[in-house]
C-alpha cells in the first residue's frame, strides 16, 4: 500500500466512456481513489452502489471519486449502467493493473485491484489509505467520512 | 449535509418500527427493492423476541426503493408499517404506484392521507433519517443484522 505523504503517482486512464482521465486534471480538488476487484461482482456492485447513496455528501466536501478496475472501458459502462450509478470508473486495463500496482494494491496471483481506498490531496499528496481485510469485504462510506472529518 | 462519520446506531426509540414483543432482538436495516431482503423477510419475521425494521434504501440499485419505503411509512402513520413491508417483500413485481394505491386499499387505508403521507417531507425525512444512521453504523449491504447496536450479520457475497 502506498505510504501516507507520498506523491500520488499521477496516471492516465480512460473512463467508461473511452476519455481520458489523469489524477492530475484534478489538482487543487481532492480525489478518492477506490480500488476495486471487478466490474459486475455482488460486492463491488455493493460498494459502488452504496458510496454513490452518498456521492452529494463526499462531493460537498470537496472530493471527486474516481474507482479502478482492471476492467476494459466497455464492462465499465455496461457496470455503471446497471448500477445506476454516476460515478466515473477508470479501465486499469492495459498494461494490465499497472496503475494499481503503482499504488501497491494489486493482488498478483488473481490479477485484480485489491479492494483499498485512498485519498490524495489538493497538491497529489496521499492522505489516507485503507485497505480492506480481504477483499470480500468492503468499508463502509462511514469509514470514508471518518477520514474526510 | 448531514455528518456521516462513524457512530454506533441508535438505541431503540419509541418511534422506531418494532414488530414483536421484549427487549430483546434484532435490529433490521433492510432495503424494501432488495431481492435478498424478500428473501430473508419471512425468517426473520418468524424469530421470537423483537424485530426493529430501519429503512435502508440503496436507489440506485432499486430505483423503486424510495417510493416504497416512503409507503412503508405511510402506512406507518395509519398503523400498517408491517403489513405494507409484508406485502411489498411478499410480491416484489408489483411496485409501480398503481400497485401501491391497491395495496393500500387492501390494507383498509385512507387512501388520500396515505398518498400525501408518502409524498411528504416529513416520511422522507424519516426514511433517510434510518438510511444516514445505518450508513454511520457501517451498514454496507442488505440485510444488516444488529444484535444491542453491534453489527452481527450482512448477507454474504462472493467479490
Amino acid at each position: 500500500m502506498i505510504a501516507v505523504g507520498e506523491q500520488a503517482p499521477d496516471f492516465t486512464l480512460r473512463n467508461q466512456d473511452g476519455e481520458k482521465v489523469s489524477l492530475s486534471d484534478y489538482r487543487g480538488r481532492k480525489v478518492l481513489l477506490v480500488f476495486y476487484p471487478g466490474d459486475f461482482s455482488p460486492i463491488c456492485g455493493d460498494q459502488l452502489s452504496i458510496y454513490q447513496e452518498v456521492k452529494p455528501e463526499i462531493t460537498a466536501k470537496g472530493v471527486e471519486m474516481l474507482g479502478i478496475s482492471v476492467d476494459g472501458i466497455f464492462a465499465h459502462k455496461a457496470f455503471q449502467e446497471k448500477l445506476g450509478i454516476d460515478t466515473t470508473l477508470l479501465s486499469d486495463f492495459e498494461p494490465k493493473g499497472a496503475v494499481a500496482r503503482a499504488y501497491d494494491s494489486y493482488i498478483e496471483k488473481i490479477g485484480i485491484a485489491d479492494r483499498t481506498l485512498i485519498l490524495v490531496d489538493e497538491e497529489g499528496k496521499v492522505t489516507w489509505t485503507y485497505k480492506s481485510p480481504n477483499p470480500g469485504e468492503f468499508p463502509g462510506a462511514n469509514v470514508i467520512f471518518d477520514a474526510l472529518s | 449535509m448531514s455528518d456521516l462519520s462513524s457512530a454506533p446506531i441508535p438505541p431503540v426509540g419509541t418511534d422506531d418500527h418494532v414488530r414483536g414483543a421484549g427487549e430483546e432482538g434484532l435490529i433490521v436495516y433492510a432495503d424494501l427493492g432488495c431481492p435478498h431482503c424478500a428473501g430473508a423477510w419471512p425468517r426473520l419475521s418468524e424469530r421470537p423476541g423483537r424485530l426493529v425494521f430501519r429503512h435502508f434504501p440503496v436507489t440506485s440499485k432499486h430505483p423503486r426503493s424510495p417510493a416504497l419505503h416512503a409507503a412503508a411509512e405511510a402506512a406507518g402513520l395509519q398503523g400498517r408499517f408491517f403489513a405494507m413491508v409484508d406485502s411489498l417483500y411478499a410480491d416484489r413485481g408489483r411496485v409501480d404506484d398503481p400497485h401501491l394505491w391497491e395495496r393500500a386499499k387492501q390494507l383498509g387505508l385512507d387512501s388520500e392521507r396515505f398518498e400525501a403521507d408518502r409524498r411528504s417531507a416529513e416520511v422522507e425525512a424519516r426514511v433517510r433519517r434510518d438510511f444516514e444512521s445505518g450508513i454511520r453504523g457501517g451498514v454496507a449491504g442488505t440485510p444488516a443484522l444488529f444484535d444491542a447496536c453491534t453489527l452481527v450479520a450482512v448477507r454474504e457475497r462472493e467479490f
